[in-house]
């Protein structure tokens, strides 16, 4: 403590570079929080899924349609404990850009199924009594400011029209990687607004056992081989992984743009420490001639360099926390996504050890510098 | 016995595989509380006589014994120990920390001791009084003359009550009145607080301050 005024002294001697050395270091670590809560949310939602729910989809692909029939004959199977079904629905609220998931949902099996979706009992009982009714997630509530009781208009592009919802429920997800931006309601009204003309896009299928699923599976699979809607059927969590994966490019990009990006910024902060330190060769050889010992010396220099980095490093997260918080269209397309404790910490850490590497070179330097050279050249 | 005692004192910098010698043979006895000024042209190895006096640079040969410590055996780590408290160095050019105020420059060989903050900051104001620039302690050197920052230097180098001063051309960078001013200032060290100072100068009217004059020649002490 006793030295703590000369560091604080030294990190004022050129204030101008200190802010700009700790705001470069701010502008790596804003990117890191940014980068590395894209990636720990992509890895959350792709574990989001149950392993005991299977989802059957059409074997040709999600888009295509399975007929009503198959619910009877999946139910048969030994081990399935319930089914449900669901289609996606596709509207445009007001404007394209205002994008979220909206869901057609078999909802007494599909509410059965998910108890993971938390919603007031009396709203629960008002959703499943009203035909129209919609069941809307909290965070998308908030983002269009919609009030419960609320008719919202979403204009059908795979169903064509002005659909009326009333919003009769709304949901909290248990799991914030599940989402709570979605937008469910009854698989009847579309049945019958399409004048019957619409199946279901995949069906939810709750197993009596976890252990049973890749057993089960490859059972309705079978079963389905030879008619005309074969299935292709995996328990949901590699279902939800499965839309993880085409992320999967994306995830690489951001992770070399962004490592790039951080080692470039930081050999920059860097190299200003040690252009720094070397301006300081003669006030280094006086402290020493004053008796200062080398390890003293090498702290006090390494801990200049710990501090900028520690504070650049705990300003740019705090700045993505901030950020991502606030920043809601997100959540569409990656649900839960915020920059969790664990990179908190983790850059906090990184902060200090960069801080000793880039402190590590003017501190040795500090050190070991010979005294009657130093002064030779004051 | 001799406070400071040098013999047969050699060193010698090397140039590829060239020899320069810088000082040759020299042997020289100063008594506790003398006054001394070392006297000799550029390159005559006067400022490396004082390096090695206070234990920043190494004899090729010879011995250096200081209060009975001899200086050339100590390690790197003993020797930093021993000059926080026993060597005051007073530099040309002053060299003082741009960064720290006057009273923070005077304070920081206090930083090596186990003093606490109330009797740093006691010691501090006290050769703050001696140096006459207890009404300086907050400003900034650049924000002090050539002389007051000398004085701030003299202050950092006897706030740890050292027991001998060593001062390489201290009034080198002067005017006349301000090189007065801490020749005095060196002179009421030595006779009122009794401190031995050895003091290197290219200025004869400054020598004739101290008590002995010795006169440093391509290496070799003449007088």
């Amino acid at each position: 403590m006793k030295f703590a005024r000369l560091v604080l002294a030294n990190l004022g001697r050129s204030k101008r570079r200190t802010i700009l050395t700790a705001l470069s270091v701010t502008v790596a670590f804003f990117l890191f929080a940014s980068l590395r809560s894209i990636l720990t949310t992509l890895d959350a939602n792709a574990e989001v899924g149950s392993e005991a729910r299977l989802i059957a989809s059409s074997a040709t692909g999600i888009t295509f349609p399975l007929p009503q029939a198959h619910i009877n004959r999946i139910q048969a199977v030994e081990g399935v404990k319930s089914v449900s079904w669901s289609n996606w629905f596709g509207g445009v609220y007001i404007d394209q850009r205002n994008f979220f998931a909206q869901f057609a949902i078999d909802s007494d099996s599909y509410l059965a199924m998910y108890p993971e979706l938390l919603i007031p009992e009396d709203q629960r009982r008002a959703y499943l009594g009203e035909r129209t009714a919609a069941l809307v997630g909290a965070g998308l509530m908030e983002r269009f400011g919609w009030r419960l009781g609320q008719t919202v208009t979403l204009q059908g592009t795979i169903f064509p029209g002005d659909w009326e919802f009333t919003i009769r429920g709304v949901y909290t997800p248990e799991n914030p990687s599940f989402g709570d931006e979605s937008f469910y309601f009854h698989y009847d009204y579309l049945f019958e607004r399409t004048n019957r003309q619409v199946t279901p896009g995949w069906f939810t299928i709750q197993l009596d056992a976890p252990d049973q699923a890749a057993a089960i599976g490859s059972r309705l699979d079978a079963l389905f081989e030879n008619s005309s809607a074969p299935t292709k059927t995996e328990t949901e969590r590699s279902f939800q992984a499965g839309f993880v994966t085409m992320w999967g490019n994306v995830s690489l990009l951001v992770r070399a743009i962004g490592t790039a990006v951080f080692f470039a910024i930081l050999f920059v902060a860097a190299n200003t420490m040690m252009m720094a330190a070397r301006e300081r060769v003669g006030e280094v050889a006086v402290l020493k001639t004053l008796g200062f010992q080398n390890g003293t010396l090498f702290g006090i220099v390494m801990t200049e360099a710990i501090i900028i980095c520690v504070v650049g490093g705990v300003i740019g997260i705090g700045l993505a926390v901030m950020s991502m918080s606030s920043f809601r269209a997100i959540q569409s397309f990656l649900p839960g996504f915020s920059v969790t404790p664990g990179t908190v910490w983790l850059g906090i850490g990184i902060a200090v050890v960069l801080g000793a590497i880039t402190g590590i070179v003017p501190a040795l330097q500090a050190s070991r510098l010979s005294v009657v050279e130093a002064l030779r050249r004051v | 016995m001799p406070f400071v005692e040098i013999k047969d004192l050699a060193m010698a910098y090397y140039r590829d595989s060239q020899k320069i010698a810088v000082l040759e043979g020299v042997d020289l006895e100063v008594e506790e509380g003398q006054f001394v000024a070392l006297m000799g042209p550029s390159g005559s190895g006067k400022t490396t006589l004082l390096n090695i006096l206070a234990g920043l640079d190494k004899a090729e040969s010879g011995s250096v014994i200081v209060d009975g410590q001899n200086v050339g055996a100590m390690s790197h780590k003993q020797l930093a120990a021993w000059r926080s408290r026993h060597i005051g160095f007073v530099f040309q050019f002053y060299n003082l920390l741009p960064v720290l105020t006057a009273f923070q420059n005077i304070e920081l060989p206090l930083l090596l001791t186990h003093l606490s903050k109330q009797e740093r900051r006691d010691h501090v104001r006290t050769v703050l009084d001696i140096v006459g620039l207890a009404d300086r302690a907050d400003h900034y050197p650049g924000q002090l003359s050539g002389g007051q920052q000398q004085r701030v230097g003299i202050a950092r180098a006897i706030v740890s009550d050292p027991s001998i001063i060593l001062g390489d051309e201290p009034t080198g960078d002067l005017d006349a009145a301000s090189a007065d001013e801490i020749l005095t200032l060196l002179q009421r060290l030595n006779q009122e607080y009794h401190k031995t100072i050895i003091m290197v100068t290219h200025d004869a009217k400054a020598a004739e301050r101290a008590d002995v004059i010795v006169h440093l020649d391509k290496g070799v002490l003449t007088a």
